[in-house]
């Protein structure tokens, strides 16, 4: 039996992440300064550690519901009223799940299969890509441009639109961008969508993560509320990756869907990451602001500090990346970033990796200490002087 | 604008011009900010905190001394707690509420005998002192908002997302 014949074609054609092949090199190397991943570097609040650890210790060791505890379905509900006014039944409209990932794996199997097309706004988070090929729908990308600051505008996404779309996926605060939508850019994508049968899958998982004004969910405007499932978990806000929980929220008939697939296929969410996410809800607030407020500093040393060393950089005010433009140096975003990791052993991720209007770019994410981050200011500019001689 | 005091709280060596990056604000701003707090007493000074154990030099030893006095009619407690911090073993000196004692004293010396007769020969027998209680800092696990312990390193595993 050869076993590569017998794995599905839409799987076996998809590629391993580019970047691999970086991150293999990294392994073998000391003293490297990371920019590279895509984390928080900091711990869960202890609070929210030790609700866990007392939920283990009383022995709360069993299933939930499928689709997750009440009471943490009660408290995301409330949480989403009181950051983003949104509003949310707890009964039948918000489904706990691993991490915000499966809410989007959930959400393209329940709604997409072959003949379908999903649009993806490039450069965007990788899984949308694999969770769309998996399903046998068609990817259909749009190529954000760096000079609308990585925005979806209303003509490109009209361009994109084909009478077999069926979701455009959203993801603002974006990765690796670093982009943000506002009200106002927000209100001419309601406008192409609100008369036509197109879900909007908003990736909000960085909505914590906004330094200028408050994040805005598309899902607050009420023409496109419907037809919008909001996807959200606590990895970044609350710095819980490990955890993997998070939640999508939406029409009750479509939240149905996904838990019925959540159900076969996962039971339900860990349950001591419930009991630590109920007590992040209920307390963590004040935990959120003073990691946003840092973040935000470091945003701010790392997007100067590029900017003083010639690179072109929009100001990227979500997420925790900056994406600055590289084509100065003449070299194309893999070359950079290998060189880079090769000279001074800084990681930074080729902005290609995330899409091909990424090429030029790179992604430096500044969830790192603020040491970090201006140590490797130092090295990257040694690394771009040995390039202009 | 709290956050500049965050950030000196944190790190009080950043400069004037680092604190405007991370502010967004200008460094002229930043200077006439801190000055000001500097003139209103709200920045009170800028110190450094010392893991002592970590060097060759911790052979001393901290108490915490909580003292009970008789308020006086006028004063409350300010004269006997002036009585107290002025002297140099003093590092810290706080008013309580506590049904027990009035006094948090702590107090800095080079051994407990040192402490005790400090305690015995300058804070006893102070007027209006009725009683004292010494205890001794056997390891400082954390101070001002951080712990002492080996140096945290970035563990997070490489993955692609």
């Amino acid at each position: 039996m050869r076993v590569e014949e017998m794995i599905k074609n839409n799987v076996q054609n998809m590629p391993p992440s580019g970047i691999r092949r970086f991150f293999d090199l990294v392994h073998e190397m000391e003293d490297v300064i990371s920019l590279g991943v895509g984390e928080p570097d900091f711990i869960t609040p202890w609070n929210v550690r030790e609700a866990g650890i007392y939920s283990l210790e009383k022995g709360h060791t069993h299933y939930s519901s499928n689709a997750g505890f009440m009471e943490l379905r009660y408290e995301i509900s409330r949480y989403l009223n009181r950051r983003f006014n949104l509003k949310y039944k707890p009964e039948n409209e918000v489904l706990v799940t691993v991490g915000g990932s499966e809410a989007i794996d959930l959400a393209l199997r329940a709604l997409v299969g072959p003949g379908d097309e999903v649009i993806i706004p490039e450069p965007s988070f990788v899984a949308y890509q694999g969770c769309t090929a998996f399903t046998g729908a068609t990817a259909k990308t749009i190529q954000l441009k760096a000079e609308n600051e990585f925005k979806l505008t209303a003509q490109e996404l009209e361009a994109a639109i084909t009478p077999r779309t069926k979701v455009l996926i959203m993801s603002f605060p974006n990765n690796p961008t670093g982009a943000i939508m506002t009200r106002e850019d927000l209100a001419p994508i309601v406008d192409v969508l609100k008369d036509r049968d197109i879900f909007i899958l908003s990736d909000e998982i960085y909505a914590e993560l906004s330094y200028q004004e408050n994040h805005v969910s598309i899902a607050t405007f009420d023409e496109v509320f419907e037809k919008t499932l909001v996807v959200n978990g606590f990895s970044k806000a609350y710095a819980m990756t490990g955890w993997r929980l998070g939640y999508a929220c939406g029409h009750p008939t479509l939240i149905a869907a996904m838990t019925k697939i959540h159900q076969y296929a996962i039971m339900c969410s860990p349950t001591t990451a419930q009991y630590a996410a109920i007590e992040a809800l209920k307390s963590g607030d004040y935990a959120v602001q003073a990691m946003v407020t840092e973040y935000n500093q470091r945003r701010r040393v790392l997007l100067d500090g590029f900017r003083k060393l010639g690179l072109e950089c929009f100001e990227p005010l979500g997420a925790f990346y900056v994406f600055p433009c590289i084509k100065s140096t003449g070299l194309s975003s893999d070359e950079f970033c290998e060189r880079l990791l090769m000279a001074e052993k800084v990681l930074v991720v080729p902005g290609n990796a995330f899409g091909q209007s990424g090429e030029g770019f790179i992604r430096a994410c500044y969830a790192s200490s603020m040491e970090n981050i201006k140590e490797s200011l130092v090295r990257i500019e040694r690394f771009l002087n040995t390039l202009e001689q | 604008m709290k956050e500049i005091l965050d950030i000196l709280k944190k790190n009080s060596r950043y400069s004037d011009e680092e604190i405007a990056v991370m502010t967004g604000k200008s460094v002229e701003e930043v200077r006439e900010i801190i000055k000001e707090y500097e003139e209103q007493g709200v920045i009170a000074g800028y110190t450094t905190l010392i893991n002592w154990e970590n060097t060759d030099d911790d052979d001393f030893i901290t108490a915490l001394i909580q003292v009970k006095v008789t308020p006086q009619r006028g004063e409350g407690f300010e004269k006997v707690a002036e009585r107290i911090y002025k002297f140099d073993q003093v590092t810290d000196c706080y008013l309580m509420s506590s049904g027990g004692f009035d006094l948090t004293v702590i107090v800095e010396g080079k051994s407990m005998k040192e402490v005790g007769l400090f305690v015995s020969e300058k804070l006893a027998i102070q007027e209006y002192v009725l009683g004292t209680a010494t205890h001794f800092v056997l390891k400082k696990y954390k101070e001002h908002g951080t712990i002492f312990k080996e140096k945290e390193f970035d563990d997070r595993e490489v993955i692609f997302l």
